[in-house]
């Protein structure tokens, strides 16, 4: 099948204008008789879910947490971008699209990039108006803040709690849809698979987390929006729950997954301590603004500090390498995520590395010289008491210690200009696509991407899609593909629970993410991604032969949802390194080692590259299949990306 | 933080099946424990512990890790969210703890929060009680500039620590009278300090009080046990302005 | 207003309102109490003033009300609230940093103040209002208990010429400090007078204003008492 966008017609800046003018609407009485089923409940999933059902469709919402409110999106601390040049800094719809596409290293769609600048704005007024506190100036007015790949400030921040801010902002749209009785949620329900009929996406199945019971329901359009995929790494910022099971049901029923190797590795994260770490934590990048980043200069003042001979406060600042500062100069700190990843692993590789050797230094010392200690706590008060619990050091005192980490997934479910995938009915929104941020996500814009396709962009082109099933009745769900649907989740069910091995789930899962992270993180090579592929094939043969479920199917049973969605990530986790390997450039999130410059700095291949890789679906035996979406830019001009 | 002493505890951890279940106190013993885990990560330990002896794991409820989702909700020796200050379950580290201690894990207890299984209790009355009115009613689309409504700084960062509530119900799990007043007075006095959220404040917090009332939470005592074991520092101040806003809207009636 | 008083609010608003003004009245009587220090003649004079007239009566019986509703809404309140709770209780507990004792314990409180004002009613309104009472309303009163029903000063002396009772009222004045310290500020926090700011600054006034009537009240019964021993 070929791949079609479907961008409108017309210049870059008229075609979201174009599209909502020209495409089909239901009629209100019409609405109520159509469903809408929405996987997921963060900022794109709520917000979705919230906007239809005021729309009048009549929507059934899943979470698989207790309630909507904790989906992961509220874990976003720094901000949220929005073209609205309230600084007078020279920003506009264009530049906030041209800096997108452009910290996405040319690997992300115009069209849908310029549609989010566009509706960026539109995000901010409405959180407003739900009553979201964005910080504000003492004149009443709202505050920005700058964040990494910006050159103006265009970040809309609620303290260092912008993403549960705007996640409260959604969960409260959506909580009075359920008052009103247009959206009904089902929490701690997991959807397990979709259920595809004639060839269009018809409903789901799920199991009710509680009961164990495996149920099917019937829309006449899904939209997953079910996050990223990063929790394959099984160390990652992610919650523990965030997995790609939804987006490779998916895939396996037929949607394209497009660009898996795209995975962005956050450079602020808390190091790893010890080897029962079950997940990490991100420090803002906001602290970057202030805080400046330095390894030792000498091997030796490294090794003393490993050994805890030396404290970091006693190293002079002539000993310093603000390594950042020095091979960046124009944007410094603030280069985007991913440079300033490679670069710290660039160091630690070197054997600069403090604390274990893989963590480097983010000090405030300067900032408090120059802000005094006051302004440094009013700004970042609340993230440093939040990394001194967590190191039992204070960050005031002594330089705080960093190391990139898995974060976020510019990969996932290939969907068009309409955000639907190559399964009619079938949408996919938020982080569980792969739309918006190409090759590297910049900061502040993956919740402005979220709420972007749950308030502004799903409301338009759900409707088209849904006007032309007015006619489709709603389908029984207890019998036909439903019921063989059923019939297959409990085979796989009851499978996972009788291998009865003598390993636990995370056994595997930490497995599988050692490889993830040593070989398709943050730098990739040939051999390496080879080597991968089969140790990947090895563990999950393993897993199916040695995987222990106790307890049973039929209750609530911790082990064996983590048991499904490790199954997924042990498949996804080949698809990643399979993607990886045919992609022979560096660009954004994704290294190649063979290709980079002589100053080691990501170098992309355009006339070869400049497409969306989209894997098909082949059959458990076989290989999948590659789609090449090529990537058409005009008005971006193709760079090599410099942040010196 | 290398070479501190790790740690070998006793834990007493609250077993049920299922809601109908009884329930009772299973004791487990775990060794070697870091200091600079997190007290999630130790009973991850004690599941992985579990699951190799062929037994059913501890459930617990816990998503995020990183003290924001409210997922997380165990009562640790007598404290919600465990002896620390301003700090989920997930955020309380071992270092809190010494060798040789007996660490007694309960889920919250509240007639409006039943338990599931184990440790995870039902927290959806919070939902329940938000659908009535925890929301300014705007529909997507169609409003105001963000900077039309100029907020001072003061009521805006007042609304934002009234917002900081993350839903976990450790205020319901540590007052002695079960009551959810912190949980909904922080929602009403977000939305009361600002503009938007003024126009209709009598009625949230009439309908908002009603439905807590309805679900069988109990009255507030001041306390402020809520405000003492708030992992976020919610004040009881917001429970002075609940009253205020029902009582006035009340008195109109 | 409808149904204001069947919410938990409105049912809390009966404890405040009823509370402040069961303060108002403590602040009173100890005020009155304190004369009988300074001038014995003066106290008997407003002991005389608040005897069995129509308006000390209407007084009383308002009190009398303020007090009852206090009391049964406080039982009300307990009893919903255990519900709340929930049937299982926590195998570990413990006081949190900042959460004051009295707070937690503000029925057992209660119910000793209760138990010691039968005591106190006892002592005093049953020897003079009540007498006064019984005469108007036609029944035999001795004229010796007649005569003493407006000597308040008499009574006193009477009461705390016993170390027991010096001792139970001293006790019962630790339990109403300890009720009102908590009681004051609890109760404008309900009628929602309270903020960020003022909490503080209502914890004290509280504290002091428990502290000055504990003081006054105490005053009496001690001084009273070592004067009868000396």
């Amino acid at each position: 099948m070929a791949l079609e966008n479907r961008i409108p017609e017309g210049q870059l800046a008229q075609k979201w204008q174009n599209y909502k003018n020209h495409q089909k609407l239901v009629n209100p009485a019409n609405k109520r008789k159509l469903d809408v089923i929405v996987v997921g409940s963060g900022l794109a999933g709520g917000a979705a879910a919230a906007s239809l059902g005021e729309l009048g469709f009549n929507v059934k919402c899943f979470a698989y947490q207790d309630s909507p409110r904790r989906a992961h999106s509220i874990a976003a601390q720094g901000g949220i971008n929005a073209a609205k040049n309230y600084q007078n800094d020279g920003d506009s719809v264009f530049r906030l699209f041209y800096d997108t596409v452009k910290g996405g290293d040319y690997r992300a769609r115009e069209a849908n990039v310029y549609r989010l600048a566009e509706v960026s704005n539109s995000i901010i007024d409405q959180c407003v108006a739900q009553g979201v506190p964005f910080a504000r100036d003492y004149g009443g007015l709202l505050d920005n803040r700058s964040f990494g790949g910006a050159q103006v400030s265009r970040t809309f921040y609620a303290k260092g709690q912008t993403g549960q801010q705007l996640l409260l902002g959604a969960y409260s749209a959506l909580s009075r849809q359920i008052g009103k009785g247009t959206v009904k949620m089902f929490t701690r329900t997991e959807m397990m698979d979709i259920v595809v009929i004639d060839g269009k996406c018809r409903g789901i199945v799920s199991r009710n987390l509680v009961t164990g019971e495996i149920e099917a329901h019937f829309g006449h359009a899904v939209v997953i929006a079910t996050g990223g995929y990063g929790n394959v790494y099984f160390l990652s910022t992610n919650a523990m729950g965030s997995n790609g099971s939804a987006a490779w049901k998916a895939y396996k029923k037929g949607a394209y997954f497009a660009n898996p190797c795209y995975v962005q590795i956050h450079p602020t994260c808390i190091p790893v301590h010890g080897e029962f770490q079950s997940k990490l934590t991100l420090m803002s990048e906001s602290l970057r603004n202030d805080g400046r980043i330095w390894a030792p200069k000498r091997k030796e003042d490294a090794e003393a500090i490993r050994a805890g001979k030396l404290k970091p406060e006693n190293i002079a600042d002539e000993d310093r390498d603000f390594y950042l500062e020095r091979r960046y100069p124009a944007f410094g700190n603030l280069v985007p995520r991913d440079v300033a990843s490679r670069a710290a692993k660039e160091r630690c590789d070197a054997g600069y590395g403090v604390e274990s050797g893989e963590a480097v230094y983010l000090d405030f010392k300067y900032a408090i010289e120059r802000l005094g200690r006051d302004v440094v706590e009013a700004r970042y008060g609340n993230l440093f008491q939040m990394y001194e619990k967590i190191t039992d050091q204070n960050p005031y005192e002594t330089p705080m210690m960093i190391y990139p980490a898995i974060h976020y997934t510019m990969g996932g479910i290939w969907v068009d200009y309409e955000l639907q995938t190559t399964i009619p009915g079938l949408f996919a929104a938020g982080e569980a696509n792969f739309s918006d941020h190409g090759a590297n996500r910049l900061g502040a814009s993956a919740l402005m991407q979220g709420l972007a396709d749950g308030y502004f962009v799903l409301p338009y082109t759900l409707q088209n899609y849904l006007a032309g099933e007015l006619h489709t009745p709603r389908m029984n769900v207890a019998e036909g593909e439903f019921a063989k649907v059923v019939g297959d989740v409990n085979a796989h069910v009851a499978k996972l629970m009788n291998v009865k091995g003598k390993k636990s789930v995370d056994y595997f899962h930490k497995k599988l993410g050692k490889v993830m992270w040593e070989k398709v993180g943050m730098a990739r090579n040939e051999a390496g991604l080879k080597e991968a592929i089969e140790e990947i094939v090895a563990i999950r043969k393993e897993f199916w032969a040695d995987v222990r479920i106790p307890g049973s199917a039929n209750e609530m049973n911790t082990e064996l949802e983590k048991a499904n969605r490790v199954a997924d990530f042990l498949e996804l986790g080949e698809l990643m390194a399979r993607d990886a390997l045919i992609r022979e450039e560096s660009c954004g999130g994704h290294f190649r080692e063979e290709h980079q410059t002589e100053e080691g700095e990501a170098k992309r291949d355009d006339a070869n590259f400049a497409y969306v890789g989209a894997w098909e679906y082949k059959g458990e035996n076989a290989e999948p299949e590659l789609h090449k979406e090529p990537l058409v830019f005009e008005e971006c001009k193709l760079v090599q990306r410099n942040y010196k | 933080m290398s070479e501190k002493q790790s740690l070998n505890l006793t834990l007493k951890v609250w077993r049920q099946k299922s809601p109908k279940d009884k329930g009772q106190f299973e004791t487990y013993s775990v060794s070697n424990i870091s200091p600079d885990s997190s007290f999630l990560e130790m009973m991850d330990v004690l599941n992985e512990q579990l699951i190799t002896e062929g037994k059913e794991p501890v459930a617990f409820d816990h998503d995020c890790r990183e003290g924001i989702c409210g997922m997380c909700s165990l009562y640790i020796n007598g404290h919600a969210h465990g002896p620390d200050e301003d700090v989920t379950t997930c955020q309380l580290h071992m270092r809190k703890f010494k060798t040789g201690d007996t660490i007694t894990i309960e889920p919250w207890r509240s007639a409006g929060f039943p338990v599931i299984k184990d440790l995870i209790v039902d927290r959806r009355a919070f939902d329940k009680i938000m659908a009535v009115g925890g929301f300014v009613s705007v529909n997507t689309g169609g409003v105001p500039d963000g900077n039309a409504i100029p907020i001072s700084k003061a009521a805006a960062d007042e609304a934002m620590d009234a917002a900081s509530c993350i839903g976990c119900g450790a205020c319901v799990a540590s007052c002695k009278n079960g009551s959810a007043m912190l949980f909904v007075s922080a929602k009403v006095s977000q939305l009361a300090l600002l503009p938007q959220g003024r126009i209709e404040a009598a009625r949230r917090a009439k309908n908002m009080v009603a439905k807590m009332d309805e679900l069988g939470f109990g009255n507030c005592t001041n306390t402020a046990a809520c405000e003492a074991q708030c992992p976020k520092n919610v004040s009881i101040a917001n429970i002075a302005r609940l009253n205020r806003e029902f009582l006035c809207a009340k008195l109109k009636d | 207003m409808a149904n204001l008083f069947c919410s938990s609010i409105g049912k809390k608003l009966i404890m405040s309102i009823s509370g402040l003004f069961l303060i108002l009245f403590l602040l009173f009587h100890m005020s009155m109490n304190v004369v009988a220090l300074i001038s014995e003649s003066g106290y008997n004079a407003i002991c005389e003033f608040l005897g069995a007239n129509w308006y000390a009566l209407a007084a009383t019986m308002v009190l009398a009300a303020g007090a009852v509703f206090h009391m049964v809404y406080a039982f009300v309140l307990f009893f919903n609230n255990r519900k709340a709770r929930g049937s299982d209780a926590y195998a570990v507990t413990a006081r949190p940093k900042h959460v004051e004792w009295a707070s937690q314990n503000m029925l057992v409180l209660g119910i000793t103040i209760g138990a010691f004002l039968i005591l106190h009613l006892y002592h005093f309104w049953a020897k003079m209002q009540l007498v006064e009472l019984q005469h108007m309303m036609g029944m035999h009163v001795s004229e010796e208990a007649m005569a003493l029903a407006t000597d308040g000063v008499h009574w006193i002396r009477h009461t705390f010429t016993s170390p027991i009772n010096t001792i139970l009222y001293v006790i019962a004045l630790v339990a109403i400090w300890f009720h009102l310290t908590h009681g004051f500020w609890s109760a404008l926090q309900t009628l929602g007078w309270n903020n960020l700011k003022w909490i503080k600054r209502w914890q004290t006034v509280s504290n002091v204003v428990a502290t000055i009537i504990c003081l006054g009240f105490a005053a009496v019964v001690v001084v009273y008492y070592i004067v009868s021993i000396m």
